[in-house]
């Protein structure tokens, strides 16, 4: 997914923050020091170079392109940016990023986005529209997420919350969240443990311990379960420890901004 | 021994009609330059074969150059849609074109499994997913099961990618045709040692290769045609030699969501140039040795 938003520029209030950064900080927080992380372009590389620059100084980020431990000044432009290149520990090819690195569950946390995300955190990337073959509207595909989500040993899923991404049903099933419930991942013998959060424009979602389910537990300052619910194709389950999210620390919102400063 | 030809003259000899055709390159080093003369030359009823269609396809397909596309990922990367190739998918123009998708995992292996002569690769992936019910060009499942003759665990098998042409773009060849590119090297050896025939376009061609680190060399005897085209994987880039056009990627976004508005850069940016190393088309820029 794309970082959009109104730039930070545009607000006079220097505490003030947008949707966007609010995600990202979000989902930098998730992300401990010394992990390893495979990111995209977009939210989770601004989220995963923030965590650098800030609590998680020594994070390794991995980019589907090959570089193993990139190091990154300024946020990528693409995820074949020279500077991931150039700052890697070590590049390798395509085919070795996936059977090497990937495969095995050598990395910790795998970063995704998604079109459509169902209430077992189930991502659609591929299509809009019940027919594969006549879809409504053509996604891109499936790109390397099918694997990190079975593989990394924990997914982190950032996501704008609406009914139309937050389905009671995605139309087609490109990555493996927790299948009808729980045991399935299991049953599929898959490496990883699936998502562990759910990030998203007003708060974030867990799966429930037990049933797997994505449960409401944080909520942005100023957002109601009633504002989630609303956003929310199926009946949301909401935590009983539902928490108010503490809103991007200056630190965060100024070395956010200065990694921004290549976009 | 691989042949310097013009890239006019590559594309000529190695792309026929109806062809399998790989153009690889993982955002960096992507062939730009051979894509369009595929347009030039009026090439149809292609199967593109790539991981990320990106830009150079979407041309492609909105030329009408191809009837047939497997791939992992196609969108314009860190813009948006590719809408020539959701036109195409969507609305059938300029013609109808079927999909085979896989992810990347399953393309890096079927590649891999060309290149290594076997007819297919094994990995753990798709599991799940909706991808292991789709057929694949032919209307057999693409995606199948196998059972490890050692442990009786169940793994998935993807065929073998053996495409008729390869084309890529690398930093430097040298007179002899040895080829060396470095960097973000992505599947583009295993593209070459895939496919029946192969065209490399190159930034220069120089009378030693200079080692650097992690570079890949595909000797001469691997590839079939050298083409010098400076500046030829822009908008995307050589390390070493341009930068990323960014900006062009954003354009493309206005110029290919609209049919006419895409008819008229297709008319003047590549019919209407001669030669076959024409700049990239509009916006131009981002390179500087």
């Amino acid at each position: 997914m794309n970082a959009t938003g109104a730039p930070a520029s545009a607000t006079k209030d220097p505490a003030a923050f947008t949707a966007d950064e609010m995600m990202t900080a979000c989902a930098a927080r998730a992300l401990r020091d010394g992990m390893t992380c495979f990111v995209g372009i977009g939210l989770p590389s601004a989220a995963a170079n923030l965590a650098r620059a800030t609590h998680a100084p020594n994070l390794v980020l991995i980019y589907e392109s090959g570089t193993i431990g990139a190091k990154p000044d300024r946020l990528p432009l693409s995820i074949g940016d020279g500077i991931l290149a150039e700052t890697a520990d070590a590049v390798v090819s395509v085919p070795e990023i996936f059977n090497y690195w990937l495969q095995p569950g050598r990395i910790g946390t795998g970063f995704l986005g998604a079109a459509q995300i169902d209430k077992f955190g189930n991502i659609n990337t591929t299509v809009v529209g019940s027919d594969h073959e006549q879809p409504t509207v053509r996604l891109p595909g499936a790109g390397g997420a099918p694997e990190i989500a079975a593989s990394c040993r924990e997914v982190i899923v950032v996501v704008r919350q609406s009914r139309r991404s937050f389905v009671d049903q995605v139309d087609f099933v490109t990555s493996v969240g927790f299948g009808d419930g729980a045991g399935y991942r299991e049953r599929l013998r898959l490496a990883g443990a699936g998502p562990r959060k759910v990030i998203t424009d007003l708060g974030i979602l867990e799966p429930d311990p037990a049933t797997c389910e994505l449960t409401l537990t944080g909520l942005y300052p100023g957002v109601t379960v009633a504002d989630a619910a609303a956003k929310t194709g199926w009946e949301l389950a909401v935590s009983d420890s539902l928490e108010v999210l503490e809103p991007p620390t200056s630190a965060e919102l100024a070395a956010l901004r200065q990694l921004r400063q290549s976009e | 021994m691989a042949e310097i030809v013009s890239l006019a003259n590559a594309v000529a000899r190695a792309v026929h009609d109806g062809d399998s055709v790989a153009m690889e390159g993982f955002t960096h080093l992507i062939p730009f330059a051979a894509g369009r003369e595929v347009i030039r030359q009026r090439r149809r009823d292609l199967t593109l074969i790539r991981m990320t269609p990106d830009v150079i396809y979407d041309q492609l397909i909105g030329a009408g150059c191809a009837s047939r596309l497997i791939f992992s990922w196609g969108g314009n990367p860190g813009v948006g849609s590719l809408h020539r190739f959701r036109d195409a998918v969507e609305n059938a123009w300029p013609g109808p074109l079927q999909l085979e998708e896989h992810s990347h995992a399953g393309m890096a292996n079927r590649y891999v499994a060309g290149a290594s002569g076997v007819p297919f690769a094994i990995l753990r992936g798709y599991s799940g997913t909706g991808l292991e019910g789709l057929p694949g060009l032919d209307g057999q499942p693409a995606i199948r099961s196998v059972t490890c003759p050692f442990t009786g665990e169940q793994l998935t098998a993807v065929a073998a990618l053996n495409p008729d042409v390869a084309i890529i773009h690398a930093q430097r060849a040298d007179r002899a045709g040895n080829v060396q590119l470095w960097g973000i090297t992505g599947v583009q050896k295993e593209a070459v040692l895939s496919a029946q025939r192969s065209i490399v376009t190159v930034e220069e061609i120089v009378d030693v290769l200079r080692p650097e680190p992690g570079a890949i060399v595909l000797p001469s005897w691997v590839v079939d045609y050298v083409a010098r085209a400076r500046d030829g994987s822009h908008p995307s880039y050589a390390l070493g030699y341009s930068t990323r056009d960014n900006d062009y990627y954003q354009a493309w976004d206005a110029i290919s969501r609209d049919r006419d508005r895409f008819s008229r850069w297709l008319a003047e940016e590549v019919y209407g140039e001669t030669g076959s190393l024409a700049r990239a088309g509009a916006g131009g820029g981002g390179c500087g040795a």
